[in-house]
């Protein structure tokens, strides 16, 4: 009867407190430079760390990704990662900082190091944890004062959101990216489509996807309004996990085998909304506009503002037309595009860079073009492969792991009125720099985009 | 944590829907300590021109709005980033609430962590707000968090909802990490109930 979530929830109930609110417990929370904040106030209080060990820090936000970085010379950025460095190792929390294989983007890294599993309940002072469920767990994003309570008391007080259940149904076609499934599903349920609800992907086009897929998916919940998204755990899930360093060993796996084949949501599992998508008629998906919920297959053309009927909605869409200098009825794989950008927690991961080398291979880039690896051993995995090589080859530039032009914090940024082809999440005004223009899409359709120097149909390269 | 108990202030209206915690403070202000005061970043480059000028066709430099401490927003408003800086910015600016027919989840959580009400009422009725305060600019609402009731500018008078748990926790300025403390006895036996079942996690 019990939905996953409901499994994984009643698990971690630590007590009902008052007025309906539920304190729950909180199994893992990695940090990144956003909880020197939260340590600095702890101290202050007076506190101290509840259980130290069990967290994971790293530095993404603000590091340096490559030479020219302006990370290394801004004193404030800097400041940034030294304050991580500092208050982290004051805290005896164990870290993997800059120069260390280990290091990356914290939803790369969590997964990775087997830190990130199934059944637990991990936050993090990052809306894009949601990552993490495509392990089968919950997990969702903090304010920074939620990160101050949890390592405090390693509890959360929260109310339990409505969970919603996502299908998408049917078999991709060939070349179509989990980006393409999420972005599709944002536009179908729109940027606020999830508020109030943690999502539970399913369905044949889910149980047929990778976890570097999966977490594609789950990665980007919340720009449909949801905190959490999840998948349920299975034989792709525990493959991925066995022999990682956190992962259990010997017994221990045996043992956590056991509960998380429990955790899948039972067949008559009743959901507060369902939503269904035909996985077969996804197709290549691009962003045209300043919300995730802006996207089309590229096979289509700019919208025109005056055929919405909504006026709310004809208002911010023709506000986001003028932001991305873009005129109603231009096909979008006429759009041209000045640089572009392959990485962060959404598109960072060995597949995704597998799956851009294989446009990039033999071709050559006609624009500026960057390939920011997730993490340092994603980066040492591409070059076992010799991926760096196909990249440099085609032009493009290989550069050190971090958040880099994803987050527009770090001195990666676009110049004004700069078009991005990004594999990021958000195509929010200013995200990649003031007045930088973002369109989102798949790894494979940005470095098509490189290639040709417009929004491009991979499949058709 | 400052109570909130009632206000009557001049309200704002915002009426796109989709207002994200990039556009509220741009990433590269979140460096800046915040007890520098973040007032200044709140809604940076849609407030001020390039050459720092301020940009006369934005609501919150319009004469009749710039006192306001109420934000009547559109539909999910502070959705994306969960930036805390975007509730930090908004205090700074003298804002005490917020008024729309959703939130982003993280934005309206960080709203009650800092003593800011967030009050989420129908579209209707937030879109009605929206219509008075642009034909009355500068026109108030009243907000009595105790009877969970507001009223706006024609004098309407309606009850809205509000978490009990977060109702009292605002009306009292309450430290939330003290409240937990209390619960001490409840997190050991979780941790020791957690060891015995999921040894695996450490």
């Amino acid at each position: 009867m019990p939905t996953m979530f409901e499994k994984i929830w009643s698990r971690h109930v630590v007590a009902e407190g008052p007025g309906g609110q539920t304190l729950l417990y909180i199994d893992r929370h990695p940090l990144h430079e956003g909880a020197t904040a939260a340590l600095a106030r702890l101290k202050q209080s007076g506190r101290a760390v509840r259980r130290p060990a069990g967290l994971l820090a790293t530095a993404d936000h603000y590091v340096p990704t490559g030479p020219g970085s302006e990370a290394l010379a801004e004193p404030e950025i800097r400041g940034m990662v030294d304050g991580v460095i500092r208050s982290t190792r004051e805290a005896g929390v164990p870290f993997f900082g800059p120069g260390d294989p280990r290091t990356g983007i914290v939803h790369v890294i969590g997964p990775e190091q087997g830190y990130t599993q199934p059944g637990i309940v991990l936050v993090c002072g990052d809306s894009h944890t949601a990552t993490h469920g495509a392990f089968g767990a919950i997990a969702f994003g903090i304010g920074s004062t939620e990160v101050e309570h949890v390592l405090a008391t390693q509890c959360l007080w929260q109310r339990k959101p409505k969970v919603m259940r996502i299908t998408v149904t049917g078999k991709r076609q060939p070349g179509i990216a989990a980006k393409d499934v999420i972005l599709a599903i944002i536009a179908r349920i729109g940027a606020g489509g999830g508020v109030g609800h943690a999502v539970e992907y399913a369905g044949p086009v889910m149980a047929d996807m990778s976890m570097e897929e999966r977490m594609t998916v789950c990665n980007m919940s919340i720009e449909a309004g949801a905190r959490a998204g999840m998948v349920a755990p299975d034989d792709t899930t525990y493959r991925y996990l066995e022999g990682r360093p956190y992962a259990p060993k010997g017994a221990h796996w045996d043992k956590a085998l056991a509960y998380w084949k429990t955790l899948p949501s039972d067949a008559d599992a009743v959901f507060d909304k369902e939503v269904t998508l035909d996985g077969a008629g996804i197709a290549p998906t691009v962003t045209w506009g300043t919300s995730p919920q802006d996207a089309l297959p590229i096979t289509e053309s700019v919208p025109d503002p005056a055929r919405e009927a909504d006026p709310a909605r004809r208002q911010a869409m023709g506000r986001a037309l003028d932001y991305m200098g873009l005129r109603p009825g231009t096909p979008l794989s006429a759009i041209s595009i000045d640089r572009v950008f392959i990485g962060s927690c959404t598109n960072s991961r060995i597949e995704d860079l597998r799956a851009a080398a294989a446009v990039a291979k033999g071709r050559r880039a006609v624009i500026k073009a960057w390939v920011v690896p997730g993490s340092g051993l994603v980066k040492q995995a591409a070059e076992a492969e010799g991926l760096h090589e196909v990249f440099t080859a085609a032009g493009f530039d290989w550069r050190d792991p971090g958040c880099s032009m994803c987050v527009g914090m770090n001195g990666d940024t676009a110049r004004e009125g700069e078009r991005v082809a990004s594999t990021s999440n958000r195509n929010f005004e200013g995200r990649q720099g003031k007045g930088a223009r973002t369109h989102l899409m798949s790894p494979a359709m940005a470095a098509a985009a490189a290639i040709t120097g417009r929004l491009t149909d991979v499949r058709g390269l | 944590m400052e109570p909130f108990t009632t206000l009557t202030a001049g309200a704002v209206p915002m009426d796109l829907p989709n207002i994200d915690t990039d556009r509220v403070i741009p990433a590269r202000f979140l460096r800046k300590p915040k007890e520098a005061g973040l007032g200044k970043y709140f809604f940076h480059d849609v407030r001020f021109n390039p050459d720092g000028s301020e940009n006369g066709d934005f609501i919150l430099n319009q004469a009749p709005y710039r006192d306001a401490q109420i934000l009547v927003t559109a539909e999910n408003f502070g959705c994306g980033s969960s930036r805390e800086a975007a509730v930090w910015a908004l205090m700074g600016s003298g804002f005490r609430c917020v008024i729309g027919p959703s939130f982003g989840d993280i934005f309206f959580e960080n709203c009650f962590k800092n003593g800011v009400l967030a009050v989420v009422l129908p579209a209707e009725v937030v879109a009605g707000l929206r219509r008075q305060l642009h034909d009355r600019p500068g026109a108030a609402i009243s907000l009595d968090l105790a009877s969970q009731t507001l009223t706006a500018p024609d004098g309407a008078t309606r009850r809205f909802e509000v978490d009990p748990f977060r109702k009292q926790a605002l009306l009292k300025g309450q430290d939330e990490i003290a409240l937990t403390t209390e619960y001490e006895e409840a997190i050991r036996t979780h941790e020791a109930r957690r060891a015995a079942e999921m040894p695996w996690l450490t």
